[in-house]
């Protein structure tokens, strides 16, 4: 079933365009200069219910303004959505009722209450009963071990703590579909893992439908299978997380470890020698070349051990960001 | 579930709309309360311009006592410290300090969001949150109150009648609602201009005035006054502060009400208008 539609989805802002200077600053009081940014620029795809996808992309390349569109929080330009059968940005109840919006940068709770406060006011926001509540908050704080920290001021939490609770209160309504926007961004390794272990478990258990956004290849990596790159506001990748890599990089990576403790000084006829390290050494190499290179360095030097690797998804993603 | 409110083509049963809008309320409250020693203290601070108004009025009857004058435009000094402490009751309920900037502030640095992805009417939260924030002024504020009535007693002709009480204090629940109306509509321009404090402190100007907070409106030139004593501000002190004093006749008292009234509905609408307008420009800027 699909749980998301997205047809021409196009979102233009009119941006105030402020010259520099003073007599600039007055002329604009009378007249005033706009250019268009395409934050979205007609964008289409679909996501099955009980997907979890990553949308990639480097700032202001139209993920966080898709997710703002799939909320219902803004009008689209041009282009239609559904999720989950409504058009978000008619901003019905009943639609609000089904997702959740997560944003890490944003704090939905009460920020000098503690946070169960907060579950309370969701609990009465989302009417849901009085077992449905105490079941899901015990299982959630459970899950994100947060029991002793609920009746803390949430002003009193680190950010991690923060997270988990925003997390909870944006599950305690069951959604069916989950915009995470960023959700481990600031955090320390720890808490990100822990974050991540909770999203996987969670999604897997209640076949939640989950768009993600993360700067974080870790996240992506740990999460989901499918990935949406954008950038500029269009989509340059729609499929299988693992396809980017073949895709993409034209590249990869071969690891030597040399017999003797002497990197042969010649290494860089064979490609771009990097993360140098006596006896190791790295050499990207083009992916027709692989073979030649490999039978040639076997033949010529006492190497001990050799790997090769496909290049980092994170280096492969900033790579394409790069050439736009 | 035998009344319903419809939102778009849904109905909410009314009672669990009240409750969910009880519950904001309560949570507003104990947010509150989080603060309370310098709320209370911001609070009583706010009473010494009372305090000092009262000497202003005291000096200024008593530059015109050797001539003889002891009213100005037809109030003596008792009338208008009458007056002036019933325009402070008014404003006791009228004034929103801090509603619009903080609606501004909300829709600049987008945590708006929550009120736009959570089923819940923006303006039905911000209007509970305010509604606490009045009741525990109000707790804090009771006692200095009736101190300062208390003291000023000599000033008042007696209680008002059962008429003018009861009228006074539908015109009182209206004055918050014109009050907050008002501001919020302000704060509501926000999703066009982000910034309103220019526009707040405009208003707040015309508030002092239109209000009948620094005089009241009767001392304005006749024709001022006659379209002045119906603008929406002048609801916010000057007309509850005339009701309560017993100025209105019967026929007057029937006019203002409905008049109130009607600004309430009118400005309900202008909030509703245009909350579904700034919507449609909102660009959710601040992540």
């Amino acid at each position: 079933m699909i749980a998301i539609d997205v047809r021409q989805l196009a979102k233009t802002y009119q941006v105030f365009r402020k010259r520099e200077g003073v007599w600039a600053s007055v002329r604009g009081l009378f007249r005033r200069d706009y250019k268009a940014v395409h934050a979205v620029a007609g964008v289409s795809f679909q996501i099955e219910a009980g997907e979890m996808v990553a949308f990639l992309g480097p700032n202001g390349a139209g993920k966080t303004t898709t997710l703002k569109l799939l909320s219902g929080l803004i009008y689209p330009t041009s282009g239609e959505a559904t999720v989950l059968g409504h058009v978000p940005w008619k901003r019905e109840y009943s639609y609000r009722r089904r997702f959740s919006l997560v944003m890490g940068q944003k704090n939905q709770l009460w920020w000098d209450l503690p946070a169960q406060e907060s579950f309370r006011l969701h609990k009465e926001i989302y009417h849901i009963s009085d077992d449905d509540y105490s079941r899901r908050l015990a299982e959630l704080i459970e899950l994100l071990e947060v029991g002793k920290l609920v009746g803390q001021p949430v002003r009193e939490l680190s950010l991690g703590e923060r997270m988990r609770m925003e997390l909870i209160a944006a599950l305690l309504h069951r959604p069916e579909m989950l915009f995470l926007d960023e959700p481990t961004i600031g955090l320390d390794v720890v808490s990100q893992r822990r974050v991540q272990d909770f999203l996987k478990h969670y999604q897997a258990e209640q076949k939640l439908t989950v768009i993600l956004t993360s700067h974080y290849m870790k996240d992506v990596e740990a999460l989901c299978r499918r990935a949406i790159v954008i950038n500029a506001g269009e989509i340059k990748h729609d499929g299988p997380l693992a396809q980017i890599v073949d895709r993409f990089s034209t590249h990869k990576v071969i690891e030597l470890q040399f017999a003797d403790s002497t990197i042969p000084v010649d290494l860089d006829r064979y490609g771009s020698v990097f993360d140098v390290m006596s006896p190791r050494a790295k050499l990207r190499v083009p992916k027709s070349r692989v073979p030649e290179v490999l039978a040639s360095l076997l033949s010529r030097y006492p190497v001990e051990d050799v790997s090769v690797h496909d290049r980092p998804l994170e280096e492969v993603i900033a790579e394409m960001f790069r050439e736009k | 579930m035998h009344s319903v409110r419809k939102r778009g083509t849904e109905c909410i049963p009314f009672y669990e709309s009240m409750r969910t809008h009880w519950l904001i309320l309560r949570t507003s409250i104990a947010e509150r309360l989080t603060y309370r020693a310098d709320f209370a203290f911001a609070t009583l601070i706010r009473f010494l311009p009372i305090v000092t108004q009262i000497f202003l009025w005291s000096a200024i009857y008593a530059v015109n006592t050797p001539a003889a004058i002891d009213t100005l435009n037809g109030y003596t000094y008792a009338n208008m410290v009458a007056y002036y402490l019933m325009a402070m009751v008014g404003r006791a309920f009228s004034s929103m300090p801090g509603l619009a900037g903080g609606i501004a502030r909300e829709v600049r640095d987008g945590t708006v969001k929550r009120y736009l992805t959570q089923p819940v009417d923006m303006l039905a939260y911000f209007f509970c949150a305010r509604m606490a924030h009045k009741l525990v002024y109000y707790l804090v504020a009771t006692g200095p109150f009736v101190l300062v009535f208390y003291l000023c007693r000599g000033y008042f002709a007696g209680w008002p009648d059962a008429l003018s009480l009861a009228a006074c204090m539908a015109s009182l629940v209206m004055a918050f609602l014109i009050g907050f109306l008002l501001e919020s509509a302000i704060g509501l321009l926000s999703f066009w201009f982000l910034e309103v404090s220019s526009l707040i402190f405009i208003f707040m100007m015309l508030n002092y005035f239109l209000s009948g907070h620094m005089v009241p409106l009767d001392w304005l030139p006749r024709p001022l006054f006659v379209v002045a004593q119906h603008l929406p501000m002048a609801y916010l002190a000057y007309v509850p502060a005339t009701v309560a004093l017993g100025r209105y006749s019967t026929n007057e008292l029937t006019v203002h009400l409905l008049v109130e009234f009607g600004w309430v509905l009118a400005l309900w609408g202008a909030n509703r208008w245009l909350f579904a307008r700034g919507l449609r420009r909102y660009s959710a800027f601040g992540g």
